[in-house]
């Protein structure tokens, strides 16, 4: 290789010749600028880059975990809200129940009342009834006495009779009674 | 290679060109000095434009849903890091600047390097060295820091039966110096070679004559499938280097077998 690589340095225009790796002219040259780049490098990294990089990692660490915890705490206010809806429904269910309930009986009470005025007034209105009737029947008795009385009187004067108007009436009122 | 090229298709082609340091503004033949702008200045410079553009830029809008830029940045960080903390340990962490640095570098020169008509700074053994080398000091003075002299029981494998523990300990220490060598000299050549391999397979594909029309299609093929294969090496070689360095910065934090 270095044999070859010789005649291929000696043709080149006033090039070193051999491996130009070996020139060691200048060495001190790659050396001097190899440090600085080095040096430049380092720097670079070591003030910039490396702790921009690892703030950035340490940032999607932290947004990561934080966002799992926000998850997390998203499903139990779900899992609350989920309780919550499904106690709002029992608790709507059972107010509706007892509203129901409660209507229910109200009407009940309102009808008793109404059935039990109904009934006092058909009461009421019966014993009206009644009353008018046994007007009408006294009414009717008492007529029934009075023509009684006033043909039997005409039945006597008729008869040729002289009749008493008390004895007639005393004799009528003993037979009715009778 | 290149003397086959010349007696095949009288072609001159020079695979080896591309890796000259030459002075950014100037001839070929002017000199290069300590602090001359050469080709290598401006394609470390685009190395460093490369990082920041590849790591600050994307990231300005520090937005918790990445963009594609963003998450090219996170990603590397984050390879980098878990190679770190595999390897080493989470003591090993705060050495992650520096091991990020190189393999960024890294990364950001070998891709450039693949750029047609670009400079690869890292197939250079003067680069690649100043790091191996500069990894392997700072590694070996940190374990003593850190561990003193029981340091050194990473050459005493206390596992192993006593009689065997001497010729370990020498084996070790062998290999725990040819270390930065083989670190350094692994990258750059991979660099070098396939960058060699492309040019030539390149200068095949301007042959002309009799043989050109079964040359020329097999050889831009054959600059297709190596150019892919550099572009998996170019990672691989980042990849290997700063796996080695966590490697070796393990060794100095934990000796001990």
């Amino acid at each position: 290789m270095a044999d070859t690589t010789n005649a291929a340095g000696e043709v080149a225009l006033g090039a070193p010749p051999g491996m130009p790796q070996l020139d060691i002219g200048t060495f001190d040259n790659q050396v001097f600028w190899l440090l600085i780049t080095l040096v430049v490098i380092y720097f670079v990294l070591s003030r910039v880059a490396l702790p921009r990089i690892a703030a950035i990692l340490a940032e999607r660490q932290g947004t990561i975990t934080n966002d799992i915890a926000a998850a997390e705490d998203l499903k139990a206010k779900a899992h609350d809200a989920e309780a919550a809806y499904d106690k709002a429904l029992a608790d709507a269910r059972a107010e509706a129940q007892r509203i129901s309930a409660e209507t229910k009986a109200t009407i009940q009470a309102d009808l008793n009342v109404a059935i039990a005025k109904a009934d006092a007034e058909i009461a009421a209105r019966t014993a009206e009834s009644e009353k008018a009737i046994a007007e009408i029947r006294e009414g009717a008795m008492e007529a029934v006495a009075e023509v009684a009385k006033d043909t039997a009187m005409e039945i006597v004067a008729v008869m040729g009779g002289k009749a008493d108007q008390s004895t007639i009436d005393t004799a009528v009122s003993d037979r009715m009674k009778g | 290679m290149a003397d086959e090229a010349h007696s095949g298709g009288g072609l001159e082609f020079h695979p080896m060109d591309q890796f000259i340091v030459k002075p950014l503004f100037g001839e070929i033949g002017d000199p290069v000095h300590m602090y001359t702008i050469t080709n290598v200045t401006l394609w470390l410079a685009l190395a460093v434009l490369a990082t920041i553009g590849l790591l600050v830029l994307t990231t300005s809008k520090r937005a918790v849903v990445p963009s594609r830029g963003q998450s090219v940045a996170e990603l590397a960080y984050g390879f980098v890091y878990k190679m770190v903390e595999d390897v080493t340990g989470k003591d090993g962490i705060k050495y992650f600047p520096y091991i990020m640095t190189l393999f960024i570098f890294i990364l950001c020169a070998n891709f450039l390097g693949l750029i047609p008509m670009a400079f690869t700074t890292t197939s250079h053994i003067a680069v690649t060295a100043v790091m191996g080398f500069g990894v392997f000091f700072a590694v070996t003075i940190l374990g003593f820091v850190k561990n003193g002299v029981s340091f050194l029981s990473l050459f005493w494998v206390s596992s192993a039966p006593l009689a065997l523990r001497p010729i370990l300990a020498l084996i070790e220490l062998i290999s725990y110096f040819v270390r930065p060598v083989s670190h350094s000299i692994r990258l750059a050549g991979n660099m070098m070679a396939g960058h060699a391999v492309l040019k030539v397979f390149a200068g095949f594909a301007q042959v002309t004559g009799g043989m050109a029309l079964i040359i020329v299609p097999v050889s831009i093929l054959g600059v297709v499938a190596v150019y892919a294969l550099e572009v998996l090496v170019s990672f691989i070689q980042a990849y290997v280097f700063t796996i080695l360095t966590c490697v070796y910065l393990k060794d100095a934090l934990h000796p001990h077998h």
